[in-house]
């Protein structure tokens, strides 16, 4: 199959036509009830504007979307699909399969696999199986350094021409400033950014939680909130220093949305992303040893979390990423020292973005999708994340109304290590389509016409 | 008091009711300890493991010695090196615990946590017996205990709590039980050993160690632990000695009838005086003396309830006091 990366017009796919929903597109300020049309993997038009010949078709499947948004299809710029070298966790296949029953249709994936996705085979590899069994776009990052091992760049400019869209040794900083500065020099040119899971090691040590009353209650190593931002600091003048971008992953700490909000204000190519744990808890969800609420870097204090928001709301953080990260039961349902880091987030993302930010009135609607959409591919330098004619037809349709009930057990991920397992959500996903390509459909929501 | 309670896991999670009773109960264990014959049926038919992976002496020795009093099985188990790395996980070691039917647990676990997963996926009792950095309510029990019956109160008690503040579960749990009784508690030891936001658990941080100790009526000394020395948290013994170590000259600032509190092993010369440690003001000793009692305490609140009804063929000890027998027969 190829409904992930369809890259020209495909005659063989089936036209659709979505009927009565909202139509949201937030990268041309559109926001009306009309009909979308698809036509051979791309995008035929809004309403009137789509070609009457493709409107007086007999073929067209007509899906009836009364009542639900229809929005450029999701992009998620930080997943870990664990393949190769980890598919107990999770494989590209049900990696994307909970992407796209996310309403996610494409996801970059980050390179701390095994091996990590440090030359040119690694990278084609993930490109091919996600060809072959993927149910979204998959968009590789490569490692910074060979084997994540901080010493030596890998072949930036080979990597960029097989397919990688940015580099990250992530799961660790890259820490040694004069690699990070060497990185930054090689990717300028290729306009693609260096994804920095900014941390001090030495100051994070043997760290698992947020330092602060929470950790000396409970008696957990602190991970002190400056073990991120002095690497942010550190990036932003590197980033100054070099021309190059920098984009910081998973940011949890007031200071450094602080430090973004500066360097965005000197002019330094600097980005940010936040994940949907970090503005929805605090580490006082960490009190009862959850090792679902472990994650790097670590649920931080109240403060911090109101500081992300104001971040995303004024743009200091461009956009919104999960952090996707399975682990099996085995890893998880340990002690608190012993279980890795990391929670799934792909199926939850929605109704979490909603919570953190809709609901309480801090963005509306359109834009958070924006913050969905376009404003992670341009992080990534990448152009899309519109309804415009002729663009891929990457569509997501939800009803952001609609109540449900997280079932862990039920994910489609091959793990199922969450903290939100039991929380009722706003947001269903109706149907992701990728490249006109129906990739998840809600059955129960939807009456297929035609 | 606890008679409802399935384990006990750090004093955070007790009302003071829970506590006085658990003092009150040891009072009656403690005397006990004391007759010709120290030993009650309180819970016969029971099986007791230790599980201990993580060195100790005292308080394992103390809860075999609590538990065989009490006349329950006992079964213990020592590892120095983590479980993790011998490959099998907290979780398997939770099921084979339940397949040989063992009633209660005592776990000493270097992670933080271990005793309240352990809670979560068993319908033992599980005693903390000191999880990582985070709490051992039976010595802070038996601190308290020790204070108790040292100065006839806790409320109103100046408690003065010296060394690594941030790794010592000694301090946690003393700290929760003595501000919750109502003691006035100071803190003092390196800034690179107190945990952040400290002040949030209701106590006083001192300046320096003659701050802490001044006009105090409770000496609490923390064991510093070798290992930190070389995490950097304290350049050198030396000058840990030089500056926090409670000498002589130091206590002098405390009340005249101040007593020296230390929960042990002890590094004399380091963070308490030799002629501190063995000094008129110190208890030290008293404490292991009452640890028996408050772990029989605990064990048999958290457990006595499951004593079998049938009646006890063996001679009934010798009769406490009053509430004690009531409390004793009451299970049998």
């Amino acid at each position: 199959m190829s409904r992930a990366e369809t890259a020209g017009r495909d005659p063989a796919i089936r036209p659709i036509c979505l009927k009565g929903g909202r139509i949201l597109d937030p990268s041309r300020g559109i926001d009306r009830v009309q009909e979308l049309w698809l036509d051979q993997g791309r995008i035929a038009g809004l309403g009137e504007d789509a070609p009457a010949a493709l409107r007086s078709r007999s073929d067209v499947e007509v899906i009836d979307v009364s009542g639900a948004v229809v929005s450029p299809g999701w992009v998620d710029i930080h997943v870990h699909l664990r393949e190769p070298g980890q598919e107990d966790k999770e494989t590209i296949e049900t990696g994307t399969l909970a992407a796209a029953r996310g309403g996610f249709t494409t996801v970059a994936c980050m390179p701390n696999t095994d091996p990590p996705l440090d030359d040119r085979p690694r990278v084609e590899y993930v490109i091919r199986r996600a060809r072959e069994s993927g149910h979204a776009r998959v968009l590789p990052i490569a490692a910074v350094t060979r084997g994540q091992a901080g010493e030596a760049l890998t072949d930036i400019e080979d990597l960029v021409l097989a397919g990688a869209v940015a580099f990250s040794d992530d799961g660790k900083p890259v820490r040694n400033a004069e690699i990070m500065r060497r990185a930054l020099e090689l990717t300028r040119p290729l306009g693609v950014p260096v994804i920095q899971h900014a941390e001090d090691p030495d100051l994070k040590g043997s760290g698992v939680v947020h330092e602060g009353w929470t950790s000396t209650r409970i008696g957990l190593k602190g991970i002190p909130d400056v073990a991120e931002s002095v690497m942010v600091a550190r990036d932003a003048l590197l980033a100054e220093l070099t021309g190059g971008r920098v984009h910081v992953a998973h940011v949890s700490a007031a200071r450094s949305v602080e430090i973004i909000r500066k360097a965005k204000a000197r002019g330094i190519a600097m980005t940010a992303e936040v994940t949907p744990h970090h503005l929805v808890l605090t580490d006082e969800a960490v009190s009862g040893y959850d090792t679902n609420t472990k994650m790097n870097p670590p649920l931080r204090s109240t403060r911090d979390r109101e500081a992300l928001i104001e971040g995303v709301v004024d743009g200091t953080i461009d956009c919104l990423a999960t952090d996707h990260a399975p682990h099996t039961e085995i890893d998880k349902d340990n002690d608190f020292d012993s279980a890795p880091f990391g929670i799934i987030g792909l199926e939850t993302a929605l109704g979490l973005y909603l919570k953190a930010l809709v609901e309480p009135g801090h963005l509306t609607l359109p834009e958070l999708l924006l913050r969905m959409t376009r404003k992670p591919l341009e992080v990534l330098g990448r152009r899309g994340g519109t309804l415009e004619a002729g663009e891929p037809a990457d569509v997501t349709v939800f009803h952001p109304g609609e109540r449900w009930t997280v079932r862990a057990a039920e994910s489609s991920s091959r793990s199922h290590n969450t903290p939100f397992d039991g929380w009722e959500l706003s947001g269903r996903i109706w149907l992701t389509i990728v490249g006109g390509q129906v990739t998840w459909r809600e059955q129960a929501a939807l009456a297929s016409g035609r | 008091m606890i008679g409802h309670r399935k384990d006990l896991l750090g004093i955070e999670d007790l009302g003071v009711d829970e506590i006085v009773s658990i003092l009150d109960t040891a009072r009656t264990f403690r005397e006990v300890l004391d007759r010709p014959i120290p030993k009650v049926p309180s819970l016969r038919g029971l099986t007791a493991a230790n599980l201990f992976f993580e060195a100790s002496t005292r308080t394992r020795l103390s809860f075999e010695l609590a538990q065989k009093r009490m006349s329950a099985d006992t079964v213990s188990f020592q590892s120095t090196g983590s479980s993790v790395s011998k490959g099998e996980t907290l979780k398997d070691t939770a099921r084979n615990i339940e397949a040989m039917g063992i009633h209660l647990v005592v776990i000493r676990h270097q992670s933080s946590g271990a005793p309240h997963f352990l809670a979560r996926n068993l319908d033992a009792s599980i005693i903390n017996a000191g999880d990582g950095t985070h709490e051992h309510p039976t010595q802070g029990l038996l601190d308290i205990y020790t204070m108790r019956e040292k100065k006839g109160r806790i409320d109103g008690l100046r408690v003065a709590i010296i060394g690594d503040i941030m790794h010592s579960r000694v301090a946690r749990s003393n700290i929760w039980g003595l501000t919750k009784l109502g003691a006035s508690v100071t803190i003092a030891g390196p800034a690179t050993m107190m945990p952040a936001e400290v002040e949030r658990f209701g106590v006083t941080v001192a300046k320096s160690v003659e701050e802490a100790i001044e006009g105090a009526d409770v000496v609490n000394i923390l064991r510093i632990q070798l290992e930190r020395q070389r995490a950097g948290l304290y350049p050198s013994l030396r000058e840990y000695a030089r500056v926090y170590g409670v000498t002589k000259e130091r206590l002098a600032g405390a009340r005249p009838d101040a007593i020296v509190m230390h929960p042990g092993p002890m590094n004399r010369g380091v963070e308490i005086a030799q002629d501190v440690a063995d000094g008129a003001h110190s208890v030290i000793l008293e404490q292991v003396t009452n640890g028996v009692a408050v772990r029989m305490a605990v064990l048999y609140m958290l457990a006595g309830r499951d004593v079998p009804a049938e009646p006890s063929s063996e001679p009934a000890p010798v009769p406490p006091s009053a509430p004690g027998r009531a409390i004793l027969e009451a299970k049998r």
